[in-house]
């Protein structure tokens, strides 16, 4: 039971993520996180451009200009840029649960490796948007 | 107290599990969608009606608000047992935990409901 060992050990144990060094793993899964309260909250948006779009022709070309508009485009590419990191993120994340990836040092790699695809993924939608 | 009461199915192994069976079905649905705006750049009304007039669309479309909505819950009920907690926020961490999740379950059960509207509405 050496889990319980550590428990019960009297060492002190600092919790405080605002005062703790994060390495890039950890920035990875905040990100994760927050890509997926941004998604969470953008729900919503995505629900109510299906329903209009599918709705009848006029609502389909409203929301064909509503998505022309600069500020929606910026929208639509910060929410398709969280969904695409957020997916990216969790396939490292199915990988790791087949053992692959877990230690110290690959889990870095595997870290900045997301980053890394991340980046070009949202790079090319951007393209793609405008 | 027992603080994981609120979770989806009182077991943190079949969350775990709920979380991933549901994230293969969202990456699914995201890829074939996204796939789909991509190849028919010059997409018109009839044609993207047609799609989620198909059978296996709407049942694709329905497994994935079911997906969406274990996965979300899963996931905001983890952030919120994280970060809304006693070293956050003091006596009030339960109260304010409690609301958070009352709140996300709520939207959560809109959003599918909605969903269904729309899927079933055409």
């Amino acid at each position: 039971m050496s889990v319980n060992i550590a428990v019960n050990s009297k060492r002190p144990v600092n919790l405080d993520l605002r005062t703790i060094k994060l390495p890039v793993t950890a920035w990875t899964s905040i990100a994760h996180r927050i890509s997926g309260i941004i998604m969470f909250i953008a729900i919503a948006f995505m629900l109510w451009l299906l329903d209009v779009s599918l709705d009848s022709e006029s609502g389909f070309e409203q929301a064909q200009s509503i998505l022309q508009h600069p500020l929606a485009k910026l929208v639509t590419w910060g929410v398709l840029s969280a969904l695409l990191y957020h997916l990216i993120a969790g396939v490292r994340h199915l990988v790791m649960d087949a053992g692959v990836g877990e230690g110290l040092e690959s889990g870095k790699r595997g870290s900045q490796v997301v980053i890394v695809i991340s980046v070009i993924v949202i790079v090319l939608l951007g393209v793609w948007i405008w | 107290m027992v603080t994981n009461v609120t979770n989806l199915s009182r077991s943190g192994l079949y969350d775990w599990m709920a979380q991933r069976v549901s994230a293969v079905v969202l990456a699914l649905y995201t890829l074939f969608l996204l796939g789909y705006l991509v190849f028919n750049p010059g997409l018109g009304y009839e044609e993207w009606r047609g799609l989620f007039s198909q059978n296996w669309m709407r049942i694709f479309s329905l497994l994935t608000l079911v997906a969406l909505s274990a996965h979300a819950w899963v996931g905001m009920w983890t952030i919120s047992t994280d970060y809304l907690t006693p070293m956050a926020l003091g006596k009030w961490a339960t109260t304010v935990r409690f609301l958070f999740q009352a709140v996300c379950g709520l939207a959560m059960f809109v959003f599918f409901v909605w969903g269904v509207q729309i899927l079933w509405g055409i």
